[in-house]
């Protein structure tokens, strides 16, 4: 038989069709995979939030006893420079912190005080709504969780975040580490981290280590669908200001004045 | 065939510096070489059999890692009806301490590189390469 040009298009065609019928079944006729999910019941019960009783905090002046232990265990790098500087909490002055406050006449003698901050690990969080990869999400007891391992480094989630509570690892922070936990991993260059209100903590049932270290207990850590917890209590009937609380995003770490 | 006289030799030559690492390693009596990770004495058995950890710890970590990190679930339930701790440092390091005596022995003969290392810590790592 003599090939044609037409019919070898024709059975270079219908090779190709015959190829492409595996995989194109193989596409169309997946059932999508559900997303990794908890055991249910296991953290929709609880929903963690701190309080920081502030004039508590100031009894102790100069007292950093809750940064210095949450760097420690995390291996948070003190990397020397504010440019590229890696903070889980850190302080601020309250008139920065809360300054939609009026100071001229009223809450003068704080405004220097310095405001214990974190992660407000919010009820919506803007930074999971930016996060590309999902590096970063919400668990069901309501902590803003980071995958180290998928972040790519994007630094969205720290334009997204109202309270600068991210910082991003410019260089190798190893290096920077005093001392290190090896129970904790560090992180790489390019990748984000912050705050995880202690979840490696709270899943072996102990309090966050700045709770456990503050030696003044002024900070209150607890389950808020807990009525009878002590966050709950302290929180009741209690001037509490949140920081920012107008843009929406239900901060679940409270100041009590 | 033109130029038949260079064009054979040379692709004699080229064929003979492509095998070079085989002949190489033929010379040096290195074609034998079988990676041995070392096993700790004092363990008798894996979380999972050795078959099965041998095929698979790749995805057995990459499914610890998931459940930890994004499900919280830190307990796994092996075969032989045993619970552990989902944690490479303190499940698989406290037996295999010396990850260059281990891991490496097969990563480094198969040329596969992981990047476990960059975050995680080893617990001989911390004693012996300055890492305070």
């Amino acid at each position: 038989m003599e090939l044609t040009r037409r019919t070898l298009l024709k059975i270079a065609g219908l090779t190709f069709l015959g190829l492409s019928a595996k995989p194109g079944w193989e596409i169309l006729s997946a059932i999508d995979q559900p997303e990794p999910s908890t055991a249910p019941g296991a953290l929709a019960n609880k929903k963690w939030a701190m309080a920081v009783e502030l004039k508590k905090c100031w009894s102790l002046e100069g007292c950093k006893d809750c940064i210095d232990v949450c760097h420690r265990i995390h291996n948070v790098p003190d990397m020397g420079s504010l440019k590229e500087e890696i903070k889980w909490a850190w302080l601020v002055p309250y008139e920065k912190v809360f300054p939609e406050h009026e100071f001229e006449v009223t809450e003068e003698d704080y405004q220097h005080k310095p405001v214990l901050l974190l992660c407000n690990h919010c009820d919506d969080p803007p930074c999971v709504r930016y996060c590309p990869t999902r590096a970063t999400w919400k668990r069901e007891d309501g902590i803003v969780m980071m995958d180290f391992h998928r972040c790519i480094g994007c630094r969205y989630c720290m334009a997204g975040c109202p309270y600068g509570s991210r910082s991003f690892n410019w260089r190798d922070p190893r290096p920077f580490i005093k001392k290190v936990n090896p129970e904790f991993p560090t992180r790489t260059r390019g990748v984000v981290e912050k705050c995880n209100f202690c979840v490696e903590r709270l899943d072996q049932g102990l309090t966050p280590a700045c709770v456990e270290a503050c030696k003044e207990k002024a900070l209150i850590f607890g389950n808020l669908r807990d009525p009878q917890s002590e966050i709950r209590r302290v929180l009741q009937n209690r001037v509490v200001y949140q920081r920012q609380p107008e843009l929406g995003t239900k901060p679940k770490v409270y100041y009590i004045l | 065939m033109y130029d038949g006289k260079k064009i054979i030799p040379g692709l004699i030559i080229f064929v003979g510096l492509v095998t070079s690492p085989l002949w190489y390693n033929a010379v040096s009596g290195k074609t034998g070489y079988v990676p041995k990770p070392e096993i700790p004495a004092d363990k008798k058995e894996c979380v999972e059999p050795k078959a099965y950890i041998r095929v698979n710890h790749k995805n057995l970590l990459e499914d610890w890692k998931e459940s930890v990190v994004r499900n919280g679930v830190r307990i796994y339930k092996a075969s032989n009806k045993k619970t552990y701790t989902m944690d490479l440092n303190r499940t698989c390091m406290s037996c295999h301490r010396d990850k260059t005596k281990f891991c490496d022995q097969c990563h480094n003969y198969a040329g596969v590189t992981n990047k476990c290392w960059d975050c995680h810590i080893y617990p001989k790592q911390v004693k012996e390469e300055g890492i305070k």
